[in-house]
């Protein structure tokens, strides 16, 4: 019954955000309203002998600085994020070696990288509170510093956390197959290093965070701008100690989140703590010079990879040992690493795999999951790999991506691992093969070769570059929704995942509006607040259609058949010969003889007008939580054409295409929206974007003018195809969209630059693509 | 309030707090007049002391755009601007764009018809670059004058390509009216 969900349904979301009524964190405005800035470290690594905050504290219109000694026996420190924690099975499988290395609220005796929080100043306005931050007096005695990772690995290397006795904060590996007599049977190997860089997913929004304590209720309001409020309220509750239905965490409008919003910070546990402290509210917004430093970065990844395969492109085996650089500190567990290692293999049948990975810590800010989480530093090794078979054989690169699908009729295919949720990773459909074909049919393959080698001898380098991915998406453990009808006949859906440029209010709302035969218009969906239902995860992991998506088909179907049970009372007649259209539910027989939902809504009450059928609970809500068998994989291909400048290492994309599978899609224009809005990430990823720190642990791309956001001159129109086989793991068929977008520019445009330099054999082994890196290596292969 | 804000008084270890100035101005079409500290930005200005919540501060060092206004008509960043400077002008927020009557402006529908907007954090800044590029430019564009007209607003969302499908559709719907 679908007539809805599929459609270009326009967005709900649209109006308050086009006419600057919505509200975002920064908006908020109470009574009496204190603000906090911070003081954040200058030092990546140092010992700190003093702090001096006499000066600040005196300073008109402060109200309080404190420090990590006022916090002591108020606030706990973080412990690790249990949420992130491994299932046992996969525990037992992989038996890693995980450290505990949970980091502090405020730097106590040591900071440990540049932008760590020291000291919170709270006063009457965001003006004073800097001027005040401006009068902290910090002594520090540097110690030396660690910004490599093979660096900070060696058993010499100064350690970070005394207690961790080594940088390496995290180990494990994983196995199938009999790696040593498959490469003993190779025609060829191939060893070589492929790094991904540290990036900042940057959302326009920064951080923030307002709380407001009511003495009269014990009730705590926070709002934040955060991807997981739920998450925020359990930590409140854990480390502040109130109870934690006293607390009530509100996601307003979030201006992007991307992953960095996916943690609990510092600052939305004391914040909080500061607004009961003081019985007045108070506010803290990032800058975006704070956001450089302190919102949590990604990627990192260096790979030394060695694959082994036949003289007609069989691979048949890939041993990888990878490093994460995961900077101070790593909350997440093995989050992006197994992420990186259950995906490296991606859409090829590889018998024989063997990858260790290892987290690394060093004396930058820490890392967490960003759009892809380890899948775009996985898809970079594998799709790279697959261009230097090509080249190593000479052949096209197609023809080795095509050896080695996994074909249709194998699906759903057993991969021989576990994925992170502990479940048996089996990929349960879609047609590899076919999705390539409809991409290289929309770039024109062939007739491109053709120019390509036409326009080489005017002296124009053009290439074309291909990758793939697979993605787990929709993971759990569960998300809930509510769907109810309110005395005026309104349907209402509450769910936990809270979004930040998704599109929920107008997706969500397709789909109940299908189940009860309305238009989307009579349903309102709310999310992004914990006082909605008890329990909720988030929006992150390109789980929200799935998960989400799936609690509101399962609980409007039941509110739905509810209701037509209390019609079938009213109107008694058999709820089996009832219809439900249009607000209205009337025998088939005899449509004008209805009742409308308000009607029904009212007969749901408790008490002697009731007509609920006997056995059935009074009312006209129905709350379901979906909990996901395991995760479901979409699937996609990219392909970019570029044109290189030989003279001045530019790379200018001429054409970007791709194809993708997620399932049933719920509104096109918010599928075709969420890729190319995570195409142009990706190109940010492939071409510009790189957090750098000089050896002294000092982030050199700090602003927006040393860390480069692709701008519209730089991101082409995407051309999209689709494939849509639905998921059979969860009601709707829906698989998740969010991330695959960003996962393969850095792959497909790194072939591409490869491919159009190809008289020159340039291999490109990590990104950014930087006009001054690839003219280097010009110059470097001319001289050859 | 960024460390280029805390620049300005570095060696203040007491700041004349009562040295306030007096702007009248003209916002969204209403005079004012105002006491402010001749530091305040005029981002925080609008934002603080006005209410008007809806020009936001994506960077506050002048490169994201989402802070755009128009001041006597011209695009401008809000949070590269002292609130002082403002003294006599005209100032236009993304709240003057809709009628009276609630009723979306051309680009503003254009951009609800073409999902130019994802989480709306930019949007602001887009539509007040591009009403004062629309009310300069009153041919239709190329795509190359399009992307050149936005490239000093930030979206890290949409990727662009539906801001650029609505710019063009503002412009067909503009010259059809
Ligand atoms: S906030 Fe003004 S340009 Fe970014
Ligand atoms: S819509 Fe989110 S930054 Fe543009």
């Amino acid at each position: 019954m679908s007539k809805y969900v599929g459609q270009n349904v326009k967005r709900k979301e649209d109006y308050r955000l086009l006419t600057g009524t919505g509200i975002f964190v920064a908006d908020i405005r109470l009574d009496n309203m204190a603000e906090a800035a911070i003081l954040r470290s200058t030092y990546a690594h140092a010992k700190i002998k003093n702090i001096d905050i006499s000066k600040a504290k005196e300073y008109e219109g402060v109200i309080d600085v404190v420090i990590a000694s006022d916090l002591e026996g108020k606030v706990k420190p973080f412990t690790e994020f249990v949420e992130f924690t491994l299932p046992s099975n996969l525990e037992q499988e992989i038996k890693p070696t995980i450290k505990r290395n949970p980091e502090p609220m405020l730097a106590k005796d040591k900071v440990t990288f540049v932008g760590q929080a020291i000291a919170i100043v709270v006063a009457n306005n965001r003006y004073l509170a800097e001027d005040a931050v401006a009068l902290i007096k910090v002594e520090y005695e540097p110690l030396p510093v660690l910004t490599d990772p093979y660096e900070a690995k060696k058993e010499a290397a100064p350690v970070i956390h005394a207690e961790l006795n080594n940088n390496i904060q995290s180990h494990f590996e994983v196995k199938v197959g009999n790696i040593e007599s498959a490469f003993r049977q190779a025609d060829y190997t191939i060893k070589t290093q492929l790094k991904t860089p540290r990036v900042s997913g940057n959302p326009l929004e920064t951080r923030g965070v307002v709380a407001e304590y009511e003495e009269r209720s014990s009730q705590l309001q926070v709002w934040s701008s955060t991807q997981v409020p739920y998450m925020v309220r359990s930590y409140i509750s854990k480390l502040v100690n109130l109870v934690e239905d006293n607390i009530r965490v509100v996601a307003p409008d979030v201006g992007g989140g991307f992953g960095p919003k996916c943690a609990v910070y510092p600052e939305e546990i004391v914040i909080p703590y500061l607004a009961m402290k003081h019985k007045r509210p108070v506010k803290w917004i990032e800058d975006r010079l704070e956001h450089m430093q302190s919102t949590r970065h990604s990627r990192d990844q260096v790979h030394d990879v060695e694959v082994a395969f036949k003289s007609d492109g069989t691979i048949l085996a890939l041993k990888d040992h990878f490093l994460l650089d995961n900077g101070a500190h790593n909350s997440f567990a093995l989050c992006c690493a197994y992420n990186s290692a259950a995906h490296l293999r991606g859409m090829y049948k590889i018998p024989n795999y063997n990858i260790v990975g290892e987290i690394v810590l060093t004396n930058k800010t820490p890392n967490v999951p960003y759009r892809g989480a380890g899948r775009p530093e996985a898809v970079f090794v594998m799709d790279r790999l697959i261009y230097m078979i090509a080249d190593k054989l000479n052949v096209d690169p197609i023809e080795v991506s095509r050896k080695n699908f996994i074909q249709p009729e194998e699906m759903p295919y057993e991969t021989d691992l576990f994925y992170r949720d502990g479940t048996h990773m089996v990929l349960e459909n879609g047609d590899y093969p076919e999705g390539l074909k409809q991409a290289l049919n929309i770039v024109g393959y062939e007739q491109f070769r053709q120019e390509q080698i036409e326009e080489r001898t005017k002296g124009r380098y053009i290439g074309i570059g291909v990758s793939s991915y697979i993605e787990g998406t929709g993971i759990g453990p569960h998300e809930g929704a509510v769907v109810r009808v309110d005395s005026s006949g309104h349907i209402l859906a509450y769910v936990g995942s809270s979004p930040h440029g998704q599109s929920h209010e107008t997706t969500l709302s397709q789909i109940c509006a299908d189940e009860f035969g309305v238009s989307p218009d009579q349903v309102t969906v709310k999310a992004g607040d914990t006082s909605l239902l008890p329990y909720g995860v988030g929006t992150f992991a390109s789980r929200g259609a799935v998960t989400a998506g799936s609690a509101v088909q399962v609980a409007s179907k039941r509110l739905r058949e509810k209701f037509l049970a209390i019609a079938g009372e009213m109107l008694e007649v058999a709820p089996n010969d009832l219809e439900m259209k249009e607000g209205k539910v009337y025998p088939k027989a005899l449509p004008s003889k209805f009742v409308t939902l308000r009607e029904i809504a009212l007969a749901a009450k408790p008490g002697p007008r009731s007509k609920v059928p006997e056995g059935m609970e009074p009312g006209a809500s129905v709350t379901h939580y979906f909990i996901p068998p395991s995760v479901t994989f979409s699937s996609g291909f990219h392909v970019a054409i570029v044109e290189v400048d030989k003279q001045t290492g530019f790379v200018t994309i001429l054409k970007y295409v791709v194809i993708h599978d997620c399932g049933r899609v719920l509104n096109p224009m918010v599928v075709d929206g969420q890729i190319q809005g995570g195409v142009a990430q990706g190109i940010g990823g492939a071409l510009y974007e790189e957090i750098i720190y000089d050896e002294n642990g000092q982030l050199v791309t700090g602003t927006y003018m040393d860390y480069l956001i692709p701008t519209a001159m730089e991101v082409p129109v995407v051309e999209m195809g689709h494939q849509e086989f639905l998921s059979p793991r969860n009601p709707i068929g829906v698989k998740g969209v969010g991330e695959g977008g960003a996962i393969c520019p850095p792959a497909s445009i790194a072939n591409a630059v490869c491919d159009a330099m190809k008289p020159l054999n340039i291999k490109i082994n990590s990104v950014p693509i930087s006009p001054n890196r690839l003219r280097d290596l010009i110059q470097l292969a001319e001289a050859q | 309030m960024s460390v280029f804000s805390i620049g300005m008084n570095v060696n203040a270890d007491r700041i004349e707090q009562q040295n306030v100035v007096s702007v009248a101005l003209n916002v969204n079409g209403e005079k004012m007049e105002r006491q402010i500290e001749p530091r305040l930005l005029l981002s925080d200005f609008l934002r603080d002391d006005l209410g008007l919540t809806g020009t936001h501060v994506g960077c506050e060092h002048g490169v994201c755009g989402a802070c755009t206004i128009l001041v006597n008509g011209e695009s401008v960043r809000s949070c590269l601007m002292l609130a002082v400077q403002a003294d006599g002008c005209e100032i236009k927020t993304v709240e003057s764009l809709s009628s009276k009557d609630g009723s979306l402006n051309t680009i503003q529908q254009a951009f609800a018809n073409n999902h130019a907007l994802q989480c709306g954090f930019c949007t602001p800044g887009f539509l007040m670059s591009i009403e004062s590029y629309m009310k300069n430019n009153s041919k239709q564009p190329s795509d190359e004058e399009i992307k050149e007209c936005i490239s000093g607003n930030l979206c890290r969302c949409t990727g662009y390509s539906n801001i650029i499908s609505a710019i063009k559709e503002a412009y067909s719907s503009k010259n059809s009216q």
